[in-house]
């Protein structure tokens, strides 16, 4: 066991993965890097570098880079799943999903249900999703709630180096097309990561910390400021209970509803904008299948019904934070 | 060449306002005091001038993720466009845009674009307004050479072909699509060519000659102007610095850069053509020079001190708010 960051996490799961099995490909944009340039190739290993060395490993036939084609990117995954590849696709931002939008929702997502149960779909759509580096309206975007909406798609959201591993180790191995969507303010985040190769099931929340007071439920880069605002409200004297469901696809409504039993408050906590988001998904099943245990409203803390704005002062103002967080439990917690 | 002596000067002070722009950008980044990505143009002025000099405010361009050159070059304001990188109030879209998303429709400039390959349907788009007004306007679109792959692009050029739309289709081969060469990722390693196939006129130039991509980009808009359809116009050139600010560029030889900087200089090149032929002298270039300093050195100046967007410019400019 040693300590590794979130992004060194995904790059072991990646690498461990693709020595175990041969029929585990890396394609997207700049993968590899440096195909046909000055300096040679293999140089980049992804934006963030998630992919690095993996080129030097494993070769051009396995990481493949392509041209800024995403239609082509999906769909070639779309292909290689279907005849037998476990494809790991790049979509770099998931911002740019939009141009390959159909290869995800009309072909993949649907593919073994529409075929009668005949196809599998064995791929991992990667990418990287949250706002906070001043990137602007279109490279800021979280976008979990479109695709966690899409029935045939697993979403996956890691919110921390251990379950990067286990997760991305679990979606390569799934037979079904899953969504892995990296928080980039949280690759440089560090924990113990066990050297050998391990899955975490999807379905299975996780406590992240445990508390008799209020539940808050937080997915992908909010963990960040819910664990924040737990610190700081314990030192209140209100004790949360942090649940982070991992998977939205599916989601783990049970370990949710068992915690509100305890605590009766609910706060969730999505940096998406509100209408239709995970937040609201959430406090609707809750609304519904926990209302006999709810002791107060529940409370979302998310981004306001606009794009994400490019200056600091207008990106902080937009993201959820520990303090809007801290208000929201007080109010929950206060209510009788 | 039938540029008038201040047309030169026009030329040679819009090229050297975005060389310094840039030049100036690269510095202050480093300082962190800049937030976000920003792709420089450095390299590639004499592109988007030599395109732009033939347009009018009321001529559209669309624009990239490296739209800093673009948008000096179709006339959006310098020290608007510096406050916009910023992040600040007054900047050209409110500090709510940032380097990839500056526009000024005043301008005719309908956006610098993060999508590669969001901007050229865009164009065709406005190609259609101006065709139905009837007003002889004309459309350009820029894009590079890693944008030539992108489905939307071919979308684009066909249907600019079909209705025989005035558009001209620019692509900026600067050699990389990020971190990967053009000749890896464009298969035919011929965009010009490929433009071709969808039966529009495409020609090449040298994208470090000022006179060669105006004299080519005006005969272009020449046969839009008489409606008869599109173009695209390839010009090979280099970056002088990395995809972003801050890409280390392990990929580039060492001596990439340095080699293009004395080979495929535009201001170099234009310079040494204008005095040659005697249309202008050092001094008159010089003082050009000193201009344009003192406009980048007041453009980052009133940057800094000027104060950041209300938190309240948050819930604006969009048609509801929960
Ligand atoms: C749809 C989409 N895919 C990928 C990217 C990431 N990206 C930004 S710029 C770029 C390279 C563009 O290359 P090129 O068109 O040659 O323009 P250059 O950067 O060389 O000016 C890439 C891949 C993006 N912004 N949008
Ligand atoms: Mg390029």
């Amino acid at each position: 066991m040693t300590k590794k960051t979130y992004l060194a996490a995904i790059n072991e799961a990646l690498r461990q993965e693709m020595t175990r099995d041969e029929s585990v490909i890396l394609i997207g944009e700049d993968v590899a890097g440096g195909q046909a340039s000055s300096g040679g190739p293999g140089k980049v290993g992804g934006v963030f570098g998630v992919t690095s060395g993996l080129y030097d490993e494993f070769g051009a036939e396995r990481v493949i880079d392509t041209p800024i084609s995403e239609s082509a990117i999906i769909g070639t995954a779309n292909g290689a799943a279907l005849t037998g590849l476990r494809p790991v696709a790049e979509i770099m931002f998931v911002d740019f999903i939009g141009v390959c939008m159909d290869q995800v929702y009309n072909q993949a997502a649907k593919f073994r249900y529409m075929f009668g149960g005949k196809a599998k779909t064995p791929w991992v759509l990667r990418s990287m999703i949250g706002a906070g580096l001043r990137a602007g309206a279109q490279h800021s975007q979280t976008l979990h709630p479109v695709f966690t909406m899409i029935p045939g798609l697993k979403v996956v959201m890691p919110t921390n180096a251990y379950d990067a591993k286990g997760l991305m180790i679990q979606a390569i191995r799934d037979d079904d097309p899953v969504v892995f969507l990296e928080s980039k303010l949280l690759y440089q985040t560090e924990e113990d990561v066990p050297d050998e190769a391990y899955a975490i099931p999807f379905g299975e929340a996780e406590y992240v910390r445990e508390g008799d007071d209020v539940t808050v439920v937080a997915v992908g880069p909010a963990m960040l400021h819910a664990k924040a605002a737990a610190e700081r409200l314990a030192s209140e004297g209100i004790d949360c209970e942090i649940i982070d469901p991992r998977t939205t696809s599916p989601l783990d409504e049970q370990t949710i509803l068992e915690s509100i039993e305890r605590t009766g408050r609910l706060v969730v906590v999505d940096e998406s904008p509100p209408r239709c988001s995970l937040a609201a998904d959430i406090a609707a099943t809750v609304a519904d299948k926990g209302f006999k245990s709810l002791r107060a409203p529940v409370k979302t803390v998310t981004c306001p019904h606009t794009p994400v704005p490019f200056a600091p002062t207008l990106e902080d103002a937009f993201l959820p934070n520990a303090s809007r967080i801290v208000d929201a439990v007080k109010h929950v917690k206060a209510y009788v | 060449m039938t540029l008038q002596k201040t047309e030169l000067l026009t030329a040679y002070r819009l090229m050297k306002t975005i060389r310094e722009f840039e030049e100036r950008l690269h510095v202050e980044i480093a300082t962190g005091a800049i937030p976000g990505f920003t792709h420089l143009y450095s390299g590639q002025e004499a592109i988007a001038v030599g395109v732009c000099m033939h347009l009018a405010d009321d001529d559209y361009i669309v624009s990239t993720h490296r739209g800093h050159g673009h948008c000096i070059a179709k006339g959006c304001d310098v020290i608007g466009m510096m406050k916009e990188i910023y992040g600040r109030a007054d900047g050209l879209c409110k500090g709510k845009g940032g380097s990839m998303h500056i526009a000024d429709f005043d301008k005719g400039m309908l956006g610098a674009n993060a999508i590669v390959g969001g901007g050229p349907p865009i164009a065709t788009g406005a190609a259609i307004a101006t065709k139905l007004d009837g007003n002889g306007k004309v459309t350009a679109s820029f894009g590079g050479d890693g944008s030539s792959n992108q489905g939307t692009v071919f979308e684009a050029m066909n249907l600019a072909v079909v209705l025989k739309l005035p558009t001209l289709f620019v692509y900026e081969d600067n050699g990389y699509g990020e971190h990967t060469g053009t000749s890896y990722a464009v298969g035919s390693d011929d965009i010009a060519g490929r433009c071709a196939g969808f039966g529009m006129r495409a020609e090449k130039v040298d994208g470090a000659d000022f006179f060669a991509v105006y004299d080519m980009a005006g005969d272009l808009f020449d046969q839009l102007r008489r409606g008869e359809g599109p173009a695209a116009l390839e010009c090979a050139i280099t970056r002088f610095y990395g995809h972003y600010e801050g890409d280390p560029q392990k990929y580039r030889a060492k001596d990439e850069v340095a080699t293009f900087r004395e080979t495929m200089d535009c201001l170099r090149n234009f310079r040494k053509r204008v005095t040659d032929e005697g249309w202008l002298t050092d001094a008159e270039l010089d003082a050009v020079d000193t201009e344009v300093m003192a406009l980048i050195d007041d453009a980052v100046e009133q940057s800094k001190a000027a104060p950041p967007p209300d938190v309240s410019e948050v819930l604006t400019d969009v048609y509801v708010t929960y």
